[in-house]
């Protein structure tokens, strides 16, 4: 790697790491290790250099690394994310930031119909090491255009793969574990996440990628969520427990694939599932999640799988209309009780 | 011009011209199925610029590319076995005729969504100015793609961080039974180059030996650091769009007039003039063309189906539904 540092072009420092880091940071700390431990490794999307990132992700990588491997891209979706998919077939192990999950809807042909079909088309000559990085969610009344989920646009693809890490360490450990992956991995993000703090100790032993996580133990039913639902999730279970209702909690960390032995194990264990899911509830993940759970586990199962998700609308952009558009602590709670009655 | 390489040229496109004539007789007769996109008209194009490129240099194609393959260097009982779908197939039948891939000969795809080339093109040359290397990607496109935003969008790229890159435009004046004017405002494709103060210029696509010296010239271009090259081969394709194209949308006085200008007719005459070849020469090579695509069929014929459906989805096995054990 010949061209190499940009002098005279950002002051601010990649972060160091701390007992607690927000999921931005996290998210910093690993690109950097990973840049600095593989010259293959390049970043490239929009004000991912100058700028810093949108939510300060690449923050300080455009000065210590250069142009060539933290790259602004032009307004080009479709093309730079298909850049990234060019270079992955030669030896580059590109990391692709698409600036909200929203845009990643401009470059469905570089990751469907080039990406997660490359290796089979061409009998297993390529491979396509490529990592797109996308925000979504709903976030603060950023209105119909800029709050979506993508889950259920690219669950379906065969070739890809797909995780959603919800906590900083999660964040981390993933993202350095997707980098290394000979896939093209999706990398969902969640607006709302990205200054959340969380612990964070980076010589941890990671589990692996595609696995999920119980978060919190119970007997009475189980939660099966994903990105920031899970964090709700966790609060609805905690103060649940207040009233003796004990939930169990299952962050997935990843959609495709799915931990299912992880679920029909809790499932075992409280005999009644709620899945509980930012994106839109038809067709989305959770129809997947309670499909096979019927499947698999339907002698285990005292209720139907319950699954609480996004209206079926545009997001609003009123703030009210907003809320009641997604899953809340609240709407959890509720629909546990329900469940736990029927 | 070196009788080698006069020889090398014509040798190309005779048996460019007698793979697809087999390939549209096997179709015919069912061995090989889906799309089916020929090249006879064209062959002046990929013959006369990838015989211009070197070995180091990554070729990005379109979904009518056997002759690209071929040229390249990819064994003909390879390519037509990928046609056929068996496992000795160039993907070992995964791909099929529209998705031919090479990895050894540095091969990147066929693509058939129409404008996929553009961003694979200028992500492998991406790849090569960042590390400084010395070998450029030529990316091939029809008329019908330049008017897909990946065009506009790749093309902005490649010249605003000078990547080495050669564009050709395979112009054969239809997108499948469109024909230019109609889809173009402007038709002539090598002047977009301006918009990405990119160099640019047309050539007779039909004319071998100066789409191999135009090539050469852009080639030197673009390896000496000057950013990207667009180069427009004005040509025709005799046959339909694909197999399953009537061609009902323009005349037979119109495919008439432009056989006339036929590539190899027009090389074979050239070699006359030039004495460059005497007529026993021409037919050995006509001859062994011949023979190598009947060897091609063969191989094809015997080579057994793959056989396993799920092998390449990723890079190891994955079970879809225990993602804890990975």
């Amino acid at each position: 790697m010949k061209r190499t540092r940009n002098e005279n072009m950002g002051h601010i420092e990649p972060v160091t790491p701390r007992p607690e880091l927000k999921m931005w940071e996290a998210l910093n700390l690993a690109l950097d290790r990973a840049m600095a431990e593989d010259d293959a490794v390049f970043i490239l999307g929009e004000d991912v250099g100058l700028y810093g990132g949108s939510y300060r992700v690449t923050q300080g990588l455009y000065a210590k690394y250069g142009e060539w491997r933290v790259r602004d891209a032009p307004i080009s979706e479709n093309s730079f994310t298909g850049l990234g998919v060019g270079a992955a077939l030669v030896g580059g192990r590109p990391v692709i930031e698409i600036m909200t999950v929203n845009f990643a809807y401009l470059a469905l042909d570089a990751i469907i119909n080039m990406a997660a079909k490359i290796r089979y088309m061409s009998g297993g000559q390529f491979r396509v090491p490529l990592v797109v990085r996308m925000p979504g969610g709903v976030a603060r009344q950023l209105a119909a255009q800029h709050s979506q989920r993508i889950e259920h646009a690219l669950l379906n693809v065969p070739g890809l793969r797909i995780v959603c890490p919800a906590t900083p360490q999660d964040a981390y450990w993933q993202l350095r574990q997707a980098i290394h992956e000979d896939d093209p991995i999706i990398f969902m993000e969640h607006e709302l996440l990205y200054f959340d703090s969380g612990p964070f100790d980076p010589g941890a032993a990671p589990p692996p990628l595609h696995s999920g996580r119980i978060l919190r133990d119970g007997k009475d039913v189980t939660l099966v969520a994903w990105s920031r639902m899970s964090r709700l999730a966790l609060t609805a279970a905690e103060e649940l427990g207040e009233e003796g209702i004990e939930a169990e909690v299952i962050d997935l960390r990843s959609l495709r694939p799915l931990d299912l032995p992880l679920l029909l194990e809790s499932l075992r264990r409280t005999h009644r599932v709620l899945v509980v899911e930012e994106d839109c509830l038809f067709g989305g993940a959770g129809a997947e999640i309670a499909a096979t759970l019927g499947e698999r586990g339907f002698y285990e199962l005292e209720t139907p799988v319950g699954r609480l998700a996004g209206a079926d609308v545009p997001t609003p952009y009123n703030d009210r209309l907003e809320a009641e558009s997604i899953p809340q602590v609240s709407t959890i709670k509720a629909r546990i009780r329900d469940l736990l009655k029927a | 011009m070196q009788r080698d390489l006069v020889k090398q040229l014509l040798y190309d496109m005779l048996l460019a011209r007698h793979f697809e004539q087999a390939a549209a007789e096997q179709y015919q007769q069912g061995r090989i199925g889906g799309f089916l996109h020929l090249y006879p008209g064209e062959e002046a194009v990929a013959v006369g610029s990838l015989r211009a490129a070197d070995p180091g240099d990554y070729v990005v194609t379109t979904y009518r590319e056997h002759v690209h393959a071929l040229v390249r260097g990819t064994p003909p009982e390879a390519v037509m076995a990928e046609l056929f779908g068996r496992s000795g197939g160039c993907c070992g039948g995964y791909g099929g005729s529209m998705h031919l891939f090479d990895a050894q000969r540095r091969f990147l795809g066929g693509y058939a969504i129409v404008g996929e080339t553009f961003p694979v093109a200028i992500g492998a040359a991406y790849w090569l100015a960042m590390n400084e290397e010395p070998d450029c990607v030529l990316c091939y496109f029809g008329d019908g793609a330049v008017n897909q935003g990946t065009f506009h969008e790749s093309l902005n790229m490649a010249a605003l961080w000078r990547l080495p890159v050669l564009f050709i435009c395979e112009n054969n004046h239809y997108q499948i039974g469109t024909e230019i004017h109609r889809h173009s405002a402007v038709v002539e494709v090598h002047k977009r180059a301006c918009a990405y103060a990119m160099e640019g210029r047309r050539v007779d696509g039909m004319d071998v030996l100066a789409v191999y010296k135009a090539t050469r010239e852009a080639l030197h271009h673009v390896r000496n650091g000057n950013g990207p090259y667009l180069l427009e081969c004005d040509t025709y394709r005799y046959r339909g769009h694909s197999m399953a194209d009537a061609d009902a949308y323009r005349s037979a006085m119109e495919v008439a007039e432009l056989k006339g200008r036929d590539p190899i007719s027009l090389l074979r005459k050239r070699i006359r003039e030039e004495g460059w070849l005497d007529s026993d020469e021409c037919a050995a090579l006509d001859a062994a063309a011949r023979r190598v695509v009947a060897d091609a069929v063969s191989f094809a014929e015997q080579s057994p189906p793959p056989e396993d459906l799920h092998a390449h989805v990723h890079a190891r096995p994955l079970d879809l539904y225990s993602g804890a054990a990975r």
